[in-house]
């Protein structure tokens, strides 16, 4: 049963530049914690630096708001500790592919219970404008001096690559897909990435609103745009793994990465790959501490009256004399 | 006389050294006697120079002496390295087949030492072999016990019909160890125990090196006399372990709460990290069996970012690191200095900068800790002086982290880490738990987590806990937690935060901020692991009728300024000692007494201080002989 969605939207003033995309993502992250019904003490959202970073005060549940590139870590922790929370961790692309790329690919390499979206610009937009990790080559953006001379990173192949075991992309303007990605995202057991691609109005003049919407490119009969967007479900697309054989895992692989290099003039958004016969972390720590999950961190007793109840003679008897 | 001696053993890194010095350190204990043992080795895994001394007394002893009284060598470079260390009435124990082995056939002798080693022996009209340089010894009265360590193999291999074991030459290190005991005069059966405790995860194993221990060790007793100095059981308080720096603080942890460890593997502290993993469920009194997470993170910033995630939903958790780690983790820790997250990072220093010596000892981040990321935030570093020490201080730190919520550095080091030393076996029902203003239910919903409070501490929610619901920021925030560049606010918040360091300091028991030894007029200052070696030096200087004072700090952040002027006040010298380069306790004495330090010891070969070296250096000042700057050399 769905809560109230205003219970999840904080009275704090959103400072994001007027047409940011960053109003849909935060939209939608508070739709689908509403939708899920998730207590909103059961939430956190944790979020890197940059302009994505202010999204955890603008959900009203846990809100933390880490360092530069390093959101995933803290949030893994959290996780780990407290495994009955549902944990959302939000951050630039900048953020998450450029200063905390290895954090990125040994995130996947976990797989922890949890959910990772990336608000993919293309620029640095709190610093003006420098070119992230995912402007393309040869681009020149608003505020860059010259052309882009790196190459940009594939975000989606990346995810695949480094083991996310949910992989999917979602647009800022269209908030109901969004939103239903995120509700995927979080019920997903092991750990989701959604790559959202996010134009920011001020400083990327060229990745914008209009272009996603291939307003730049007519058909040249109707004379109507041709948006580059569009829903791989739509194209019958099945993303799923179904069976736990490297046969199947190759296909869905192969096919999940050939779909993230398609740019320029077909973008496809919705689930690339999702692969449920991974174990997630807490399995694999389950597997050596069987109480776990029934026992975390989070909640173990360590302490009577201000006394150590913990056992250690086992320990200090193998050490005797 | 008071017994007390030192046996060194080295070979190849991957030898089976430790090992060894474990055997022979068990068998010590087991008989009784105080042990003080400590490891040296390289940067390397397999083939370098590795060793262990191991100091063994019937009193206490806390810390390494200058000089062996008896070497076990199989192979050359031990001779090489360590032949002259050894005591003109002290013994080697040696693989015979050594004796032509030239300087120029060993690889791994750098040339430093080669150059060092080859002017010497010139000097001394010897050849240039492992033969020239046990006449050297022999010449100066050192006893010489040359044994085929490779035909008792043989001998074994074929009195245990397994002809495998002529090639095994890692048991070369079981045979010297059991021929040392032999001629040290322990009795066999305590030696037998100490290598069946060694190798008890693997039965065939042990049952293998039993045999060859015991052997060796009546081929030792049949075929030479007890050596001149010997060891005797004796009767001692049966409360004792046999224990190792990393394994005191890992304990401590467990006992403490601590439920949540993130590290990066690095020497000399992943051994903890690593320690904890393999002892990661347990009991719990009246409770549900317990555990602790122990994460290998990618690297050291990951670690401290789990950390602070863990810390976030009130479970007690920790890292532990070394200085290249503590550096790339100190701008997390300005986080959890402004969103008054209570972690606690166990800092096991060893010699920098940079890698520096990654496998040595150095006293090198005090300062460093003190002053670690940017902006003015509050922190605890708080010092251990040694193994027992370790495991109380690792309990505590958890409390000062809660109760203040803040960061604390638990200063800890190589030295201490790698030292394995017969402790009184450590009591858990000494450690008490606080866990200060903690919050464990809110009943209504006006909860802010940095709401003002006389002392600075606010009360601490929790992830997942109902009402408690707050916001953090590595920006300046507000009293919920959001971001606010308000001036007023700021100076709320920055007050608020550096409130907490004086309570700290008003509120930590004396006793547990300095340890008073004794003042006299010649006071020794130090802070750490010389802990051992000045009490040592202390008790030898007595026997000569010099009285030395000794003042410990062991909370160095904030500085407890008032308590150790007025303890030094009286004091005529004052006498820095510490392991490192530019005298970082000194710095901070100068600062916050109305004078200077008068004379300053000071090593920072990488090697620890033995008591030796500590006593001749103090004693030099007294007498009016030593310059202001004393600087400790002695180790291989």
């Amino acid at each position: 049963m769905a809560s109230n969605l205003s219970d999840y939207k904080t009275e704090v003033h959103n400072d994001w530049c007027p047409g940011c995309g960053d109003f849909g993502i935060v939209s939608a992250i508070q739709m689908a914690l509403a939708e899920l019904a998730i207590p909103r003490h059961k939430a956190a959202i944790f979020s890197g630096v940059g302009c994505s970073g202010k999204t955890s005060h603008y959900v009203n549940v846990y809100g933390v708001h880490t360092l530069h590139g390093r959101v995933m870590t803290f949030a893994q922790g959290a996780k780990l500790a407290n495994p009955e929370m549902t944990i959302v961790a939000a951050g630039g692309d900048g953020d998450g592919l450029g200063i905390g790329a290895g954090h990125f690919v040994a995130a996947g390499r976990r797989n922890v219970d949890m959910t990772y979206i990336i608000f993919n610009n293309g620029v640095y937009g709190l610093t003006k404008g420098q070119a992230s990790p995912t402007l393309k080559l040869g681009l020149k953006t608003k505020s860059l001096p010259e052309p882009n001379v790196n190459q940009s990173v594939n975000p989606i192949a990346l995810a695949i690559a480094s083991g996310f075991t949910f992989v999917a992309r979602g647009y800022a303007y269209d908030v109901r897909q969004l939103k239903d990605l995120i509700v995927a995202a979080i019920k997903h057991r092991g750990l989701s990435f959604l790559d959202v691609l996010q134009p920011c109005p001020t400083y990327n003049d060229i990745n914008t609103r209009d272009w996603f919407a291939g307003m730049d490119n007519l058909d040249e009969i109707t004379k109507k745009p041709r948006p580059r967007i569009y829903k791989l479900e739509d194209t019958g697309y099945d993303p799923v793994v179904h069976i736990d054989s490297p046969e199947e895992e190759n296909e869905k692989l192969t096919q999940a990465l050939i779909k993230s290099n398609e740019w320029d003039s077909k973008i496809p958004t919705g689930i690339f790959y999702k692969n449920e016969m991974i174990a997630p972390y807490d399995e694999r720590i389950g597997d050596r501490i069987p109480n776990y999950l029934e026992n975390p961190p989070a909640y173990q007793e360590i302490s009577s009256n201000g006394k150590s109840i913990t056992d250690i003679s086992k320990i200090l008897d193998s050490l005797q004399i | 006389m008071a017994l007390d001696l030192t046996w060194v053993i080295g070979g190849p890194q991957g030898g089976g050294v430790e090992s060894a010095a474990n055997i022979f350190a068990g068998a010590c204990a087991g008989c009784g006697l105080k042990i003080f043992g400590k490891r040296e080795y390289y940067s390397n895994i397999k083939g370098e120079h590795s060793y262990f001394g191991v100091r063994v007394s019937d009193k206490e002893i806390r810390s390494n002496v200058i000089g062996i009284t008896m070497l076990a060598a199989f192979d050359a470079e031990t001779l090489f390295r360590h032949v002259d260390d050894v005591h003109d009435d002290g013994a080697i124990v040696y693989e015979s087949d050594l004796e032509q082995v030239k300087t120029d056939e060993i690889p791994t002798l750098d040339k430093p030492f080669k150059e060092r080693l080859e002017k010497h022996l010139s000097s001394k009209n010897k050849p240039l072999t492992i033969q020239g340089a046990l006449e050297v010894a022999k010449e100066r009265g050192v006893t010489l016990y040359p044994i085929s360590f490779k035909t008792i193999l043989s001998t074994l291999a074929e009195e245990m019909n397994n002809p495998t074991i002529r090639g095994m030459f890692r048991m070369l290190n079981v045979l010297s160890v059991s021929v040392s005991i032999g001629l040290l005069g322990l009795p066999p059966d305590t030696l037998l125990r100490s290598v069946e405790k060694i190798f008890s995860s693997k039965p065939k194993i042990a049952e293998m090196n039993k045999h060859a221990a015991n052997y060796a060790y009546n081929y030792a007793t049949a075929k030479y006399q007890k050596f001149k100095y010997h060891l005797s059981p004796i009767q001692s308080n049966s409360d004792v372990i046999l224990v190792q720096g990393f394994q005191s603080t890992g304990l401590g942890k467990l006992a403490a709460g601590c439920r949540f460890q993130s590290y990066y593997p690095i020497t000399p502290a992943s051994d903890e990290s690593v320690f904890l993993e393999s002892n990661e469920t347990f009991d719990v009194e009246n409770n549900r069996p317990g555990s602790t997470i122990i994460v290998q993170t990618e690297d050291e910033i990951s670690a401290i970012g789990m950390l602070i995630g863990a810390a976030l939903t009130g479970a007690r958790a920790a890292t532990s690191t070394s200085g290249p780690g503590f550096s790339l983790m100190a701008e997390a820790l300005g986080w959890a200095g402004i969103n008054e997250v209570p972690i606690v990072v166990t800092l096991y220093q060893r010699s920098g900068p940079s890698t520096g010596l990654p496998t040595r000892h150095g006293q090198d981040d005090l300062l460093f800790a003190i002053y670690a990321g940017h902006g003015d935030f509050p922190r605890i570093v708080y010092a251990s002086g040694d193994i027992e020490e370790g495991f109380y201080d690792a309990a505590e730190c958890f409390n000062f982290a809660e109760t203040f919520q803040m960061p604390v550095i638990h200063m800890m080091d190589k030295f201490i880490a790698s030292t394995v030393a017969t402790v009184k076996r450590f009591d858990p029902t000494k450690i008490t738990i606080e866990r200060g203003k903690l919050l464990e239910k809110i009943n209504d919903d006006n909860y802010k987590r940095f709401t003002p409070s006389e002392d600075g501490i606010s009360p601490r929610s929790k992830l997942g806990l109902e009402n408690g619901i707050f916001w953090n920021t590595g920006d300046e925030s507000d009293e919920q937690g959001h971001i606010s560049e308000d001036p007023v606010n700021r100076m709320y918040k920055m007050d608020k935060r550096a409130k907490k360091i004086e309570v700290a300091l008003e509120t930590i028991p004396k006793e547990d901020q300095v340890v008073n030894h004794g003042i006299s007029d010649f006071c020794l200052v130090s802070w750490g692991s010389t802990k051992g070696p000045i009490l040592d030096a202390i008790e030898m200087l007595k026997k000569d009728n010099y009285n030395v004072g000794f003042v410990q700090v062991k909370l160095l952040h904030p500085f407890p300024q008032d308590y150790v002027k007025s303890l030094l006040k009286d004091v005529k010298t004052i006498i820095d000692v510490e392991a490192n380069y530019s005298a970082q306790l000194g710095t901070l004495l100068n600062e916050n007494l109305d004078r200077k330090v008068d004379y300053y010891i000071l090593k920072y070969t990488g090697r620890a201080m033995t008591c030796t070296e500590l006593y001749e250096s103090i004693k030099k000042i007294i007498d009016g002989k030593a310059e202001k700057r004393q600087v400790l050399s002695y180790g291989v």
